[in-house]
């Protein structure tokens, strides 16, 4: 595979953190005290954001929050056309999220697509009384009509340009970097 | 002179003959071989490089004529073999109606005579309808011309009828060539019974069901005194069988085809049907031993059971499919090929096994280009290129386990009776 | 690699190690859309699946059916007995005719061994082997494997028996291949005469006493016995098999304590099993039946998308 050729920090580990405090801060903030919530985090950089975005939540509320993952591969648009499919993965949704508050947070948000088809899978799960999304970096391009209510960072970029998230639980170092898509 | 071949090499077993010399052929004889023939012929063929031997007989052929003309005629299968370099075939009755009467006799040698330009041999059935029941009327037919009987495509299963049928072909002395294959221990299978088998799932033809035979028929001609000839013989423990009842002089000869000496049942995993004919292939331990007794003496004849299906036949499931492989326009380049270009067998063991021997066996005045006998002659180039193409085939069918097969050898020119019947 | 690179699943012979496992792990993650209010996902939305059956068979088609329909597929069933086949069409006209509907994958069972591979050559549609006469039944061997992994967490170093009528089963040939693959120590045991030729060339241990298969097996598989089989001579008589071959209580002792007892069914109960085991707490069978839908589920969406692809040539 020809290599990407990184060039441009967006994030470092620190700053990475401040915006998830932020983030969880907003979310505690915007709760009504009547509401059921859940984290889902979609798969793969998503799930451990939401993990670390979770613990941050209980840890304002002093109460445990639920978290689920979820993945998205069965309900992408694009599943017959790509010749290296990911990896099926299995969704973990122990809860009933029938009339539940979620927030889906995934690390970029780009054209969409993975959004809807986590639209897609949460609707064969149950009916949620509200879905909002919460990502780390804004990258702008969309192709579908979806916004994030919880960002991160917001940042310009070309389209033969890859935000990557880098977080230790899958990459062993943490920050944001900007990289060139290979010719 | 009719025709003179210059300056081939000559192989002759029956003369001890190999050497290069001019060929002289009047009135559809061999009238001289000498080093120069000072006379013109009429037809002057420069043979220098090439091989100029008895005509080679395909003792075992299927002509479907009468009854499969969709598959095979009289017309298309001698044309085939005469691309093969054969300029004889002995066929076999299993038509449609079956050759058991002087009727279909006359009727396979009258159609010859309109169409085909090689030397046409029916061989009847030893039995009516070759069901195995009753005795056909082998008298008759061996009036009408007949020089074998056999109920090829079947074994006979009932040990007395083929005693019975023994005791009487004795009276004409015509051999009795048997397809060795006990139906029971055959179990409806399609291909050899061992591993392959197993693991494709297939149900297998227990080899014993062919050494059964072999073995019954070596008791049965040692009784009787009547000749015996295996037909395509395929297992190693067939052909010591063969080889021990031999020791007894009892009047046992066999033939082989080229694919039991080429292929094993290896081939069949792709379910190909064109790797499905009876008997099977079988294992590799077979074909060296097969092999062996090429080199040897101990195999006879070389015979292709050309048998012919159309296309439609072919292409169904693999044990729906019917048995059988094309084998008139392969047989003597692959010989020539795998065998004689990699000095496993001489010219002169190649001429014995595809001419002089199925000769001797069907009491034909062939075999021999000595003075005075039937210009009936094969020449072969041994290094023509030959690539195995079945759309080029001149029979009817494409049935062959050889597409694409790239070999080095193959017939020059098919001569009968002083006649060019075909070159290239 | 997370699809299969080859247009069909002619059988396990055709499967690596790496290929098996992650159609293992396909349906260990799809086997949880059985549990959800809405039994169905989009992945083979649009895709037309049809089910070629020209062997009669209730719990192999429905099977499938089900798989097909929680992928989202549009299926249509095609039986031997009402369709033009029985007016003599062959097996490749009809397959012919099928093609022309565009089909993204066609699922065959047919009496032949080698009616799968005919079809791969022939249609561009990925082909899923749900049985071909004697040769392969890979999707069973797959949810047997997948079934055996569940409870024991592995398939390396168990040893697995399987018993019975081996020499027509097609799971047993599937079964061995894909155990022996994976690992384990495969034990073939029936009389001989239901042992095939040389079977122990395909990675088993073959016997004719069932204490020797039983001693210590961690998996006992138990095959069916067919009634007409003492018609041609295979063995005696039913009653005979069941004393020297059937699978009771205490014959199940000798295996280790914590063995699990399968069956690709339909039992023969009285025969092959007795129905204290069938039905005790040893047997995973019911287990297998449901593992079944998802491992089909898996199979067919790792095929989807690979119609067109050249079909690979067999080596073995």
């Amino acid at each position: 595979m020809p290599k990407k050729i990184e060039y441009k920090q967006l994030m470092n580990g620190a700053e990475i953190n401040l915006a998830l405090a932020r983030i969880a801060a907003e979310i505690v903030e915007k709760l009504s005290p009547r509401d059921e919530f859940a984290i889902v985090g979609i798969r793969r950089r998503g799930v451990h954001l939401a993990q670390r975005l979770c613990d941050k939540v209980e840890a304002i509320l002093k109460r445990s929050v639920l978290n689920g993952i979820l993945d998205i591969t069965l309900y992408r648009d694009d599943l017959t056309t790509i010749s290296n499919r990911p990896m099926l993965r299995e969704t973990s949704i122990a809860f009933d999220i029938n009339n539940l508050s979620l927030v889906l947070v995934d690390d970029v948000l780009y054209t969409g697509r993975t959004v809807r088809a986590a639209l897609d899978g949460l609707v064969d799960l149950g009916r949620p009384k509200r879905v909002q999304l919460a990502v780390l970096i804004d990258r702008g391009h969309r192709e579908l009509p979806i916004q994030a209510d919880y960002v991160g960072k917001i940042v310009q970029t070309a389209d033969d340009e890859i935000v990557e998230v880098r977080l230790n639980e899958e990459d062993g170092e943490e920050r944001v970097v900007l990289v060139k898509r290979p010719k | 002179m009719q025709l003179i071949l210059r300056q081939g090499r000559v192989v002759d077993p029956t003369q001890k003959l190999d050497k290069v010399a001019d060929l002289g052929v009047e009135d559809g004889r061999v009238v001289e071989i000498a080093p120069r023939i000072r006379k013109k012929g009429r037809k002057e063929i420069d043979a220098r490089g090439l091989i100029v031997a008895p005509g080679f007989i395909d003792m075992h052929v299927h002509l479907r004529e009468p009854g499969r003309e969709d598959s095979e005629t009289i017309e298309t299968g001698t044309n085939a073999a005469a691309r093969g370099g054969f300029t004889g075939v002995a066929c076999m009755p299993n038509t449609q109606p079956v050759n058991d009467s002087e009727a279909v006799t006359a009727f396979i040698l009258e159609r010859a005579r309109e169409v085909s330009k090689i030397a046409v041999h029916p061989i009847g059935a030893i039995t009516k309808g070759s069901q195995g029941e009753t005795l056909a009327e082998i008298g008759e037919m061996y009036r009408a011309g007949i020089v074998g009987i056999s109920d090829d495509g079947r074994p006979v299963q009932n040990s007395q009828i083929m005693r019975r049928a023994m005791e009487y072909s004795r009276l004409f002395d015509l051999p009795v060539i048997d397809h060795c294959d006990d139906k029971d221990l055959a179990a409806g299978g399609c291909m050899n019974e061992g591993y392959y088998s197993t693991l494709l799932g297939l149900r297998g033809i227990n080899p014993a069901a062919e050494e059964m035979h072999v073995i019954r028929d070596t008791v049965l001609s040692r009784q009787t005194g009547a000749r015996i000839h295996i037909a395509h013989i395929s297992t190693r423990h067939s052909l010591a069988a063969v080889i021990r009842a031999r020791q007894e002089n009892i009047p046992v000869t066999c033939e082989v085809t080229p694919h039991h000496l080429l292929l094993t049942d290896a081939q069949v995993t792709s379910y190909d049907t064109n790797t499905k004919m009876n008997p099977p292939l079988r294992t590799q331990e077979d074909v060296n031993a097969l092999v062996k007794g090429l080199a040897s003496g101990s195999i006879d004849a070389i015979a292709t059971d050309h048998a012919p299906h159309n296309a439609n036949d072919k292409m169904l499931e693999f044990d729906r499919a019917p048995f059988g492989v094309v084998g008139l326009e392969t047989a003597v380049s692959l010989i020539l090929d795998r065998f004689v270009r990699t000095g496993i067998i001489g010219i002169d063991r190649m001429v014995q096994l595809f001419s002089v021997n199925p000769a001797k066996i069907l009491k034909l005045e062939r075999g021999t280009l000595a003075k005075g006998a039937w210009a009936d002659i094969t020449v072969l180039d041994p290094e023509a290129q030959f690539q195995v193409r079945a759309d080029d085939f001149l029979s009817r069918s494409r049935n062959t386990p050889f597409e694409g097969w790239q070999l080095r050898g193959a017939p020059a020119a098919t001569i009968v009776r002083g006649k060019v019947v075909w070159t290239p | 690699m997370a699809s299969l690179s080859q247009k069909d699943l002619l059988g396990i012979a055709n499967l690596s190690i790496e290929e098996i496992r992650l159609i293992l792990d396909t349906a260990d993650a799809l086997a949880q859309v059985a549990d959800r209010p809405v039994k169905k996902v989009p992945a083979l939305r649009g895709k037309t699946v049809i089910n070629l059956f020209f062997e009669p068979s209730t719990r192999t088609r429905s099977s499938f059916e089900l798989a097909e329909k929680r992928l989202s597929a549009d299926i249509l069933n095609f039986s031997a007995s009402t369709s033009s086949v029985s007016k003599g069409e062959t097996l490749l006209d009809t397959a012919r005719n099928l093609e022309s509907m565009a089909p993204d994958i066609i699922v065959v069972r047919h009496a032949s061994a080698g009616a799968p591979y005919m079809l791969s050559r022939e249609c561009r549609s990925s082909i899923v082997n749900a049985g071909d006469g004697m040769h392969e039944h890979p999707t069973q061997a797959l949810l047997d494997a997948l079934t055996i992994r569940q409870v024991k967490g592995r398939l390396e170093r168990l040893k697995i028996a399987l018993i019975g009528d081996i020499a027509h089963s097609r799971v047993a040939r599937s079964d061995t291949i894909l155990f022996q693959k994976m690992g384990a120590e495969v034990w073939a045991c029936g009389p001989p005469s239901l042992i095939p030729w040389d079977y122990s060339k395909l990675g088993a241990r073959v016997t004719g006493h069932i204490e020797e298969a039983l001693d210590s097996a961690d998996v006992v598989m138990m095959l069916r016995v067919q009634h007409e089989r003492q018609t041609e001579a295979f063995f005696p008589t039913t009653r005979e098999y069941y004393n020297f071959y059937g699978l009771t209580r205490e014959r199940l002792r000798l295996a280790k304590k914590d063995t699990i007892v399968m069956h690709p069914g339909p039992m023969n109960r009285g025969v092959e099993i007795d129905s204290d085991v069938a039905d005790g707490s040893s047997s995973v069978i019911l287990r297998q039946v449901a593992n079944g839908v998802a491992t089909r589920m898996a199979v067919l969406y790792l095929l989807s998308g690979n119609a067109g692809l050249k079909p690979r040539k067999q080596s073995r």
